[in-house]
């Protein structure tokens, strides 16, 4: 079993629950498609994003240049960083001269993949979660368990029981108000009070050099509103070329993540105000290598909106935790298996190839197609599994001759009838593990087709007929 | 090298043949009556509440023939322009010299007025509201820019800015900072937009290629009150920013 599927094992487990996680994740993903429909031209809008994204990776150094020196002249301090170790120094090394002992931070998965937190908390630099979802599962210790909506698997009861502990709210009450605007009151205190805030990036206008990043409580917004310190973060796909480019995907990145026309802000920094000192770092981390994947380079056209997430059902019925790498879904697939393919070619399983996040990318990336291709070389990187392989071996066997493939269907009608249950529905019929085993016919369709289709053939087919019509 | 150099390098390195833009590939949709789009979207889709400033005169009026003598005051002469600190609403006085006065200072004095009976009426609790603006010099209780620290606008019940335009298809406004502080956004309990009507574009392709869009240092399309649906996806209004977002139309 891959490590999926043994890992979904606990989360399907509870039938209700998979049952209301599925829904939860279905209704976001229908409210992108009521989104899809009020917007007559989105198909079009889908392929110029889409187009846009592959002038850009095609150009990505021409356009960082541009936003570094743009950026520079508005008085922002750029900086490159190789891989998640540098990246982490870059940031603490900020931090530590300024002082800062509390941090107060938006949501960002390039910090997750760069494991910055904890690197931070060593150090002795607590890093506040602002974004509600990602609070709630700071506080549960846990990870988020998707990149838009990180507590979606948890249940209002779970908050309240959360919030009742560490942030002393009324026993018993689990409405979601009351939870929300007591969190308003705890990090409101976190916002004015910080020495410094991070933000991810949404959007780098290499043009303009300034950066947008895009919530939907305002988090970053109060965040950076206080502090004299801004640290924003942004993985290098994440240079756009102008606004132009900005309009197409800005029009996209909402109606496709939470199903709204758009984020309530979309905040743009150009230039820091008054005392404030602001930093960006660019990060590598791997991307410049995926750069030259062809077939798997499409990946650094992701807005990371989670639409591929939410469509997909193998994600919606197995939840974020059932992968193995800190993203999951579709997505977290393909990022996974490009990071490091040994270790995270157990999710590649995790894919029913029904295409749907293909489908929903706003970026047309071909996700679907990419873990088809992920599977295909498998046995080349000596990642296969070895029963599958097997099977495979036999049934390479059984069908190499007529004569064998017939001699295998009687077998198996004999067997059918005769082995006893436990043998045919043993450990090693992964198949029969959820399903009954199909019957066998008493003819195979072969057999019908000589014995009757042939002869009751339209005019000009069939044996009987002479040929050259 | 570098990390930089090393970064840069490797892009040159594994990029593949570059490839052309080309054109947008469609017309962005529009709205036959923006105005009338961008308040139904400003109020469906943003939660926000959205006014035409011509609208309180028939509800000011109302008011007079119930209370008789309801009157708006006008203060030409407050220091500065702005308001001075008040602990509460301010008593209601005329003062009225028609000789003294301009035919633009008596609009400007009306919008002020209107825009006071607004703010008085929608926040009727509101005791402290920051505002630089000359339009907002009738209800405004302090001017905002005259904090040093940001910190000190919490508490703030009420803010009134200025946007620059609104887009249709989001029923956001482009607010760029033309205050002291990026707080007076986020911070307050309820924001108050103000917004030329003819100011409104219908998407993002318009937004953004308006002459004077790239000359903010720092600003916000704001939609609405903030919002989220991180529990259970059961939409809340006031996460952390201001919770009520009442846009007047001039």
């Amino acid at each position: 079993m891959s490590t999926h599927s043994k890992a979904a094992e606990k989360f399907i487990a509870d039938k209700e629950r998979t049952a209301w996680h599925n829904q939860a994740l279905w209704f976001v993903r229908e409210k992108r498609d009521r989104m899809a429909r009020s917007v007559p031209e989105w198909e079009a809008l889908r392929e110029a994003a889409a187009r846009t994204k592959i002038h850009t990776v095609t150009h990505l150094a021409h356009y960082l240049e541009m936003f570094e020196r743009n950026a520079t002249a508005n008085g922002i301090h750029v900086h490159w960083a190789k891989d998640a170790q540098e990246h982490n120094e870059i940031v603490y090394g900020i931090l530590k001269e300024h002082g800062v002992r509390h941090l107060v931070k938006s949501k960002s998965m390039l910090a997750e993949e760069c494991g910055l937190s904890p690197y931070l908390e060593e150090r002795g630099i607590e890093a506040v979660e602002s974004d509600l979802g990602e609070r709630i599962m700071q506080l549960m210790h846990r990870p988020p368990s998707h990149i838009v909506l990180p507590a979606i698997h948890v249940k209002r009861q779970e908050v309240g029981e959360l919030f009742e502990r560490e942030i002393g709210t009324e026993h018993g009450n689990s409405d979601p108000t009351y939870l929300t605007h007591a969190a308003r009151e705890h990090l409101r205190d976190k916002f004015l009070h910080a020495d410094a805030a991070m933000t991810g990036v949404n959007f780098a206008v290499a043009s303009s050099g300034a950066f947008v990043v895009c919530t939907n409580e305002g988090n970053a917004d109060m965040g950076t509103s206080f502090p004299k310190l801004h640290i924003a973060i942004m993985g290098l796909e994440k240079v756009i070329p102008d606004y132009d480019a900005l309009a197409i995907y800005h029009r996209l990145l909402a109606r496709s993540a939470t199903g709204q026309h758009s984020t309530t802000y979309t905040t743009h920094y150009k230039r820091p105000v008054e005392g404030q000192e602001m930093h960006i770092v660019i990060v590598d981390n791997g991307r410049s290598r995926i750069l030259g994947n062809p077939v798997h380079r499409n990946m650094l056209k992701c807005l990371r909106c989670g639409a591929c997430m939410n469509t997909c059902p193998v994600y919606r019925r197995s939840g974020g935790y059932s992968y193995s790498y800190f993203i999951p879904g579709p997505l977290g697939i393909n990022l996974g298996m490009l990071a490091d393919p040994k270790q995270y070619s157990g999710n590649v399983s995790a894919c029913s190839l029904c295409m749907s996040c293909s489908n929903v990318c706003p970026a047309k990336i071909d996700l679907g197609e990419q873990i088809y291709s992920w599977r295909q070389e498998l046995d080349s990187l000596g990642l296969a599994n070895p029963v599958k392989k097997g099977i495979v071996k036999v049934l390479n066997t059984a069908l190499r001759s007529p004569g064998m493939f017939h001699f295998c269907i009687k077998a198996g009608r004999l067997g059918e009838k005769i082995a006893p249950h436990a043998l045919l529905y043993c450990g090693a019929n992964a198949w029969g593990r959820d399903r009954e085993l199909p019957e066998f016919t008493s003819r195979t369709f072969e057999q019908i087709w000589k014995e009757e289709l042939s002869s009751s053939a339209p005019a000009g087919q069939g044996k009987s007929e002479e040929s050259g019509k | 090298m570098s990390s930089k150099e090393t970064i840069l390098e490797a892009l040159k390195a594994n990029s593949p043949a570059p490839v052309e833009r080309g054109p947008l590939g469609f017309t962005p949709m529009t709205f036959s009556d923006p105005l009338a789009e961008f308040r139904e979207r400003a109020v469906k889709a943003a939660a926000a509440r959205c006014i035409l400033i011509e609208e309180e005169d028939d509800k000011a009026s109302a008011d007079t023939e119930i209370s008789g003598n309801r009157v708006t005051s006008s203060d030409d002469r407050a220091p500065e322009g702005f308001a001075t600190e008040q602990p509460g609403l301010r008593p209601e006085n005329r003062v009225t010299n028609p000789g003294d006065r301009t035919p633009e200072e008596d609009k400007s004095s009306s919008i002020r007025e209107r825009i006071a009976s607004i703010v008085r009426r929608t926040y009727p609790e509101a005791k402290r509201i920051a505002s630089n603006l000359p339009e907002a010099a009738s209800c405004a209780t302090f001017n905002p820019d005259e904090l040093e620290d940001p910190r000190d606008l919490a508490g703030t019940d009420v803010a009134i800015v200025r946007g620059a335009f609104g887009v249709v298809e989001n029923g956001a406004v482009w607010i760029p900072r033309a205050f002291r502080h990026k707080a007076m956004l986020f911070i307050p309990e309820a924001l108050v937009i103000l917004l030329d009507r003819k100011q409104i574009v219908c998407n993002m392709h318009e937004a953004y290629v308006r002459e004077d869009f790239d000359t903010y240092d720092f600003g916000s399309f704001i939609a609405g009150p903030s919002k989220t649906a991180d529990i259970e996806q059961a939409l809340v209004i006031g996460a952390h920013g201001a919770r009520d977002v009442t846009v007047i139309l001039l």
